[in-house]
């Protein structure tokens, strides 16, 4: 039978353990002082929104761990759905153009990919000019107005509907698609060739693993969801704005490196991400409840960014410890 | 045995890094079931040497030939498909991977499930397990990290990896820098227990006590040429010093 100190040796080798503590933390916090915060209309609100970062910090995750960043994903979250308006706008079938919306955010990633791993440059600089490229292009192409994505009702609701109580489409793909990474990296030959390509890329080479093909796949993949993301909350809005996904790619990093991914590579968890995505929402919307100003939800993620790494560098120095002593 | 055809024989090699030649016509074999200790000074070209031989630098001039058969090796990959697998002085190890994960790296074994491939990672921990105690490291867990590993186990690991999918030429970079007295002996037992299997091994170091312990033969580089070729038994390390610091003359290979 596991004993009480194993039991507990096991729990904090787990990194979400850590991120799922604060959680609880957090929401027990925000309900004590405003009950309100757990009714379910406000529930309701948070499971709608929460999936439209959590799909693109599964991206970054992934890419993280491959050892690269990704600073274009708010761009091109905002450029994906202007892109497929335009195509709707012209003419083309609505299902065609969030298609070629997406096979656009595909092209993006492999562009970014590409020029990363064939010149060296780091994928920090590569993808900040993404950044204001996509940007860029957003602005011009609307004049720095909104666009109106009019979407039949049932291709709409194939992204936002509501299935049940509790239960929209977004939260359907945001699953799936987390359990579909997971698979990918916790099963798959192709997952271990991640954790190896960014945890010692010298090593995956040598072993046969070709870690350019790795890396590109990842920015791909990246770009991709932030692409999806885009059409989602576009869908949920009625429209595209300029400026969406302002300043989005650091919150889809904080939380990946919140969820217990390491900044280095090599290292992290897609239910870690996850866990943190909620709880980036939750602490977004807990300040408004409580009726805090907005201006403090980016000083408390920066709080909680410092106190889940913390957390998870002491439980892991008490892993290291306790299986030496052991 | 060991008195007939080569394992492996690099002959005439050349290479160049820009206006450096950094080898200089050399002549390097390796027999069955033997242990090679390769030594020079800082410079001396036997990394380099043992590069070439894995395929991370392709040969200007010379010919590799393994079993009788010359071969072209253009990369590590290559070099595995041959059964030459060179273990590095910072290991070839993923530090932040599990032992097992690390074994199988490049080489996972998968199971169907329906159509859906998966890591068969039953499979990798028992075969993980098996090939750590044929090397005498039963005590690991496959499923520790390695960068909570010591370096010896760490380089056992390796060499297990390396044994286990079949080589039949370890080349062992350094193996021995940075460990405590206790943990090189337990390097250079797994070496021993390497060629008891029937693997040969080249083992490059500057350390001459290690190299005379476990060597059968020892091969001193100096500025890119083979300047000696001793079976162990007929040379000392007096002897082996005085030529890697050039007080002695150069002998022309000895042994073959």
């Amino acid at each position: 039978m596991l004993n009480y100190k194993s039991f507990i040796v096991v729990l904090f080798q787990r990194k979400e353990i850590s991120v799922a503590t604060i959680l609880l933390g957090t929401i027990t916090f925000f309900y004590s002082i405003q009950p309100v915060f757990l009714s379910p209309s406000n529930v309701d609100v948070l499971l709608r929104i929460t999936p439209e970062l959590g799909i693109v910090a599964l991206g970054i995750t992934l890419l993280m761990i491959g050892g690269e960043f990704d600073l274009s994903v708010g761009s091109v979250f905002g450029f994906i759905p202007m892109f497929t308006i335009l195509l709707i706008e012209n003419g083309v079938h609505p299902i065609l153009a969030i298609v070629s919306g997406l096979l656009l955010a595909a092209a993006v990633g492999l562009v970014h990919g590409v020029v990363t791993v064939k010149t060296g440059i780091p994928s920090f600089i590569t993808t900040l000019g993404g950044l204001l490229i996509w940007r860029g292009v957003s602005l011009a192409v609307t004049g720095g107005l909104p666009k109106y994505m009019t979407m039949p009702e049932e291709i709409a609701f194939l992204f936002t509907g509501k299935i049940a109580p509790f239960t929209h489409m977004q939260m359907v793909w945001f699953f799936a698609l987390a359990g579909f990474f997971y698979y990918i990296l916790e099963r798959t030959k192709f997952g271990n060739w991640i954790y190896a390509t960014g945890g010692k890329k010298e090593v995956a080479r040598a072993m046969g693993v070709n870690t350019d093909h790795v890396k590109i796949i990842l920015f791909i993949l990246s770009s991709l969801m932030a692409g999806l993301g885009g059409i989602i909350q576009s869908m949920r809005l009625g429209q595209a704005l300029p400026n969406q996904g302002d300043g989005l790619e650091f919150d889809a990093i904080a939380v990946a490196v919140i969820g217990g991914t390491s900044l280095f590579g090599g290292s992290g968890t897609l239910i870690g991400t996850v866990i943190a995505e909620y709880l980036s929402r939750i602490i977004e919307n807990g300040l408004i409840i409580i009726r805090a100003p907005s201006y403090y939800f980016r000083l408390y993620i920066g709080l909680v960014i410092i106190i889940a790494v913390t957390v998870n560098v002491y439980i892991l120095r008490r892993s290291i410890r306790s299986r030496i002593e052991s | 045995m060991s008195n007939h055809e080569p394992l492996v024989f690099m002959k005439g090699i050349h290479k160049w890094f820009g206006r450096v030649h950094a080898l200089q016509g050399v002549d390097f074999k390796v027999f069955n079931s033997e242990i090679v200790g390769l030594v020079g000074d800082n410079g001396a070209g036997k990394s380099t040497l043992m590069k070439v031989l894995v395929g991370i630098f392709p040969p200007d001039k010379g010919s590799i030939i393994i079993n009788g058969s010359e071969v072209k090796l253009k990369s590590p990959k290559d070099a595995m498909k041959y059964g030459i697998e060179m273990i590095h002085q910072d290991v070839m190890l993923a530090p932040l991977m599990n032992v097992a994960r690390n074994i199988f790296l490049g080489r996972e074994p998968q199971k169907l499930y329906g159509l859906i491939p998966m890591l068969d990672l039953k499979k990798m921990r028992i075969e993980s397990l098996k090939c750590l105690k044929e090397i005498g490291l039963d005590g690991i867990n496959p499923d520790v990290v390695i960068e909570n590993l010591s370096g010896g186990q760490r380089q056992g690991v390796a060499i297990a990896r390396a044994l286990y999918f079949r080589a039949k030429l370890l080349i062992l970079d350094e193996p021995t820098n940075n460990l405590s007295v206790k943990e090189s002996g337990r390097v250079l037992q797994f070496i021993s227990e390497a060629k008891n299997q029937g693997i040969s091994s080249v083992f490059i170091t500057h350390n001459l006590h290690h190299v005379h312990s476990i060597a059968d033969r020892i091969v001193v580089m100096s500025h890119g040429r083979v300047v000696g070729d001793f079976k162990k038994d007929e040379t000392t390390i007096e002897e082996v010093t005085k030529l890697i610091t050039g007080e002695a003359p150069p002998k022309p290979e000895l042994s073959s």
